[in-house]
């Protein structure tokens, strides 16, 4: 079958694939790449397991072609992590539990990972509808959404040494956990 | 050795157990690198895809593959010709596998093909011509027991009757369990409640569709990595259905994106490996999300009659159900278990559950956590909760009062030993969120629910490394942090840090046969093992020790991970760790190594009692979960990160049951709904935070107390947000799902 060229970055690698016309970005990711942490879920955007970024915006890697990705910056749960060093939310879903099969994982790490880019002190209702669009069949959402909110709290400290009193007062007066 | 459940050699000091540790597969886990059913490929590989019936119920009259095989890159077509003779016990799963002379549902799969791309395979389909004739279908389980239903499978004369019937029907088994008077029992009650139930099917729902490789050579020796539950399963099906010997067939099983019971079975393993015969070539096949809605193991539908009859002080004087399930279109639905666990939570002198297995036009059945049990404990924990209300009890205090308890008769048989029910429901009834208040249009539910647990054919491996380290070879697929739970016994029993062990799943020729990860049985039994095994490594761990020393073997003993003198007159010696030991293998005869292989007895069945808080908006019929608290017996919480999770998980499969999730056939016999989408599982808004509290009643029948956990948890949901939304709404509720146009009918809004 006739087949795209195409180039792009994924991962910060610079990436050329030649794939179908009719493939979607999760096939070539997983496929012709050798990328396999995005996974299929449904095929249908509506299980989030493919999550990736493209240039910045969160994306089911399903619902786009590849060819549709010529130029584009793409980044998948392969590039999360700093070496050996895991991302502060890798850490954190270790550390809650936050994973029993594992397969939805990396779709939720790079969708909370999108939302802690543009939010660094959400609520938890804001985390639980912005993993709205990640099916999860194990945990019950509990512990994801617990080791979300834990990372947000520990990145802002990274990033502010020394928070002012009444501001970080305010900020975990925001944040209610209904447990 | 053995370990003899035994309650005083039972170990209640732990220094890893009940520690919250790394799960050895986490890091790839949460960095893409964990490989999961689909995330394999061979040198060579073909792509395997399966043509399904369009039709519920169509004879097959030709199938024409002849435009498919000329199609270049196409090198292997299957049908049902190509599956030969087999074993009876493997009948039914042959003919689902690949329909034979009829197409029994939407979705059966007819015929498959092996291409060199995934869109050469889907050409390749839509060029296969299929001949069917169209036949009456039954969808519904109350219509497919009908006298003048269509009869699906003509040879099937119903089996538990009197008399074994003249004519076939599609009622293929009745059962019956309990004992006692119930007629002379509801004489006794002052108020008896008969109401019907109805569940819809559901789905397991596992976020990865079933995926395998298969790859069989010209020598007649194959591979496959399979996502399934049990990959000793799969070999001895695969090789059984294709005429190929155990030993010629290793099986790998892959990370596993959950299963909750539809990973128990095969679909497209078979298939795979006969278009790998076929085509010598490597087969990779993955399903579709609709293929996995329409062609796996769905639960079963159900209907249900409950009557019960109580005094005014609360005791429960006769418990009566008729469960009905449709199981697809083969008999063997759950409906016994069903019978069995509905009124196992209550100690009873008049009981009875009869079951009645029917089957449909639908895929057949498969197991989905504490398979059977949660719509007959649904309709049993309904009725019991409207006959409180009428007779201004308190529903905890009524179950306390009933509740079964160490040795009472179940209501399907044996007496139980030690159980920790009671210890539930005090954990329920002392809570906070029992008293906690509510506002308009909220109600509060509580129910209680029972599974047996299972032990089941288990093989371990135990080999202590040169550096001190241990392997650790498990054959029971890890569904959700199993191998840290069994690396945490191991290192117990051994004495030696959590981190010095590590546990893998281990291939079909590398152990002995293990049953499949089902019945909450994994971190009991496969622990149970290793406990063992460890037990078994020790005994040479000495050994070597005594060698060393130049003194009898039982004048050493093992104590925190070294082999010490067991008295003063053994001799004066440096006690030697096990590394000190394993470093000196080769010189002190070999390696070291601990086995185990048991058909384990002793799970100890499991209790929970479930409370949730709901909210109904009386006018679109939404109902929203409010607050939840899982109060489950865990024997001893072995990892207790783990066993919280399989609570919440558990909990919130049950919502999706209670409030969303339906297969939904049309008049034409099609699911209409074979997709996430429209087949709609919890998300994460639709949440609070799901507490947890572990109680630990041990149970005598494992070394550290070890009872199941997974399955428990669905049990109590289906009944305890149905009360919880029948004292918010005002309304008894007695449909499942409590979607918002079946609440808003209960209302009478529509």
């Amino acid at each position: 079958m006739f087949q795209v060229h195409v180039r792009t970055r994924i991962n910060g690698d610079d990436t050329e694939f030649s794939c179908e016309a009719d493939e979607t970005l999760l096939d070539v990711l997983r496929d012709r790449v050798g990328l396999t942490g995005a996974k299929e879920g449904c095929g249908t955007g509506d299980c989030g397991a493919c999550s990736v970024l493209v240039d910045g915006r969160l994306v089911c890697a399903c619902l786009m072609l590849g060819a549709e990705a010529e130029g584009c910056d793409i980044e998948t749960v392969e590039g999360m992590a700093t070496g050996a060093k895991l991302h502060p939310l890798q850490q954190k879903f270790l550390d809650h539990a936050a994973l029993q099969c594992g397969v939805c994982t990396p779709g939720f790490l790079v969708a909370a990972k999108s939302l802690l880019e543009r939010n660094d002190n959400p609520t938890e209702e804001e985390v639980r509808y912005w993993l709205a669009g990640n099916l999860c069949r194990c945990t019950g959402y509990d512990k994801i959404v617990r080791a979300v909110l834990d990372t947000a709290a520990d990145m802002r400290k990274a990033s502010k040494p020394k928070p002012a009193k009444a501001k970080a007062k305010k900020a975990s007066a925001k944040r209610r956990v209904s447990a | 050795m053995n370990v003899q459940p035994d309650n005083k050699s039972m170990k209640r000091d732990f220094d890893i157990v009940g520690k919250r540790t790394a799960r050895p597969d986490g890091i790839d886990k949460v960095t893409g690198r964990a490989r999961f059913g689909a995330d394999m490929s061979m040198p060579g590989m073909l792509w395997g895809l399966v043509l399904r019936s369009p039709h519920a119920h169509a004879k097959i009259r030709r199938i024409d593959t002849s435009a498919a095989e000329k199609l270049n890159g196409v090198h292997a077509i299957v049908t049902s010709k190509d599956f030969g003779p087999c074993d009876d016990s493997l009948l039914d799963i042959r003919e689902n596998v690949m329909a034979r002379e009829k197409a029994l549902y939407d979705g059966h799969a007819v015929a498959a093909v092996a291409a060199v791309s995934k869109s050469v395979a889907r050409q390749a389909l839509k060029l296969i011509k299929v001949d069917y004739q169209v036949l009456p279908h039954v969808t519904d389980v109350d219509e497919a027991m009908k006298p003048d239903a269509p009869v699906i499978n003509d040879k099937l004369f119903t089996k538990g009757l009197d008399k074994t019937p003249k004519k076939p029907s599609n009622i293929a088994e009745r059962f019956e369990f309990g004992h006692g008077d119930v007629e002379k029992g509801f004489k006794e009650a002052d108020l008896v409640i008969e109401r019907t139930f109805r569940t819809a099917a559901t789905h397991q729902g596992y976020i990865e569709p079933h995926a395998c490789v298969a790859s069989m050579g010209a020598d007649g020796r194959g591979e496959m990595w399979v996502c399934t539950q049990g990959h000793f399963m799969v070999r001895n099906t695969c090789a059984g259905l294709l005429g190929i010997d155990v030993s010629n067939l290793r099986v790998t099983a892959s990370e596993i994106g959950g299963g909750f019971g539809g990973k128990t079975t095969v679909f497209i393993e078979p298939v795979a490996l006969a278009l790998s015969l076929k085509a010598n070539r490597p087969v990779k096949m993955v399903m579709s999300r609709e293929e996995v809605l329409r062609a796996s193991g769905p639960t079963s539908s159900s209907s249900i009659d409950v009557k019960i009859g109580m005094k005014k002080d609360g005791t429960i004087t006769a418990g009566d159900a008729t469960l009905r399930y449709q199981g697809g279109a083969f008999p063997g639905s759950a409906v016994p278990y069903g019978a069995m666990a509905c009124f196992a939570p209550y100690d009873l002198k008049n009981v009875r559950a009869i079951g009645w297995d029917v089957i449909t036009n639908r895929p057949k059945q498969a197991a989905y956590r504490a398979p059977g049990a949660p719509m007959g404990a649904y309709a049993i924990e309904s009725v019991i909760d409207e006959l409180c209300r009428e007779l201004k009890l308190d529903p905890l205090d009524v179950r306390l009062k009933n509740a079964s308890t160490d040795g009472s008769k179940a209501s399907y048989g044996p007496n139980f030993g030690v159980i920790g029910l009671k210890a539930t429901l005090e954990a329920a009834r002392n809570h906070p969120h029992w008293k906690a208040k509510l506002g308009k249009n909220q109600g509060r539910g509580v129910a209680c629910g029972f599974w047996f647990n299972f032990g089941g054919e288990t093989s371990v491996s135990l080999n202590v490394n040169v550096d001190g380290t241990v392997g650790l070879s498990v054959g029971t697929p890890d569904i959700g942090g199993s191998r840290a739970s069994i690396g945490n016994m191991a290192a117990e029993e051994l004495g030696i840090p959590y981190d010095k062990v590590r546990c893998i799943i281990a291939d079909t020729a590398s152990l002995g046969y293990n049953d499949v990860t089902d019945g909450s049985r994994v971190t009991f039994a496969s622990g149970m093992a290793a406990i063992q095994a460890a037990r078994d490594a020790i005994g040479k761990l000495c050994e070597r020790a005594a060698k060393i020393w130049g003194i009898p073997a039982d004048a050493v003993v093992w104590e925190k991970g070294h082999a010490r003198p067991a008295s003063p007159n053994a001799g004066k010696h440096e006690p030697l760790s096990l590394a000190d030991i394993a470093a000196q293998a080769g010189a002190t005869g070999g390696p070291i190594a601990g086995h185990c292989e048991i058909n384990a007895e002793g799970a100890g069945v499991s209790f929970a009692t479930h409370m949730v808080d709901t909210e109904v908006d009386p006018e679109t019929g939404h109902v929203k979960i409010l607050r939840y608290t899982v109060f489950q017996d865990a024997g001893k919480a072995v990892h207790p990160s783990y066993v919280e999770g399989q609570f919440q998980g558990g909990a919130v499969q049950g919502i999706g049951w209670a409030l969303n999730e339906e297969y939904i056939y049309g008049k034409d016999g099609r699911l209409q709904n074979p997709g996430f989408l429209d087949y709609r599982i919890p998300v994460c808004s639709d949440l609070p935070m799901i507490d947890t509290v572990i109680i630990e009643v041990p149970n005598p029948g494992h070394p550290y107390g070890v009872r199941g956990v997974g399955e428990t948890s669905i049990v109590p949901p289906l009944a305890a947000i149905s009360n919880s939304v029948s004292d918010a709404a005002g309304v008894r509720m007695t449909r499942l799902p409590m979607s918002p146009p079946n609440v808003l009918k209960a209302l009478g809004r529509i």
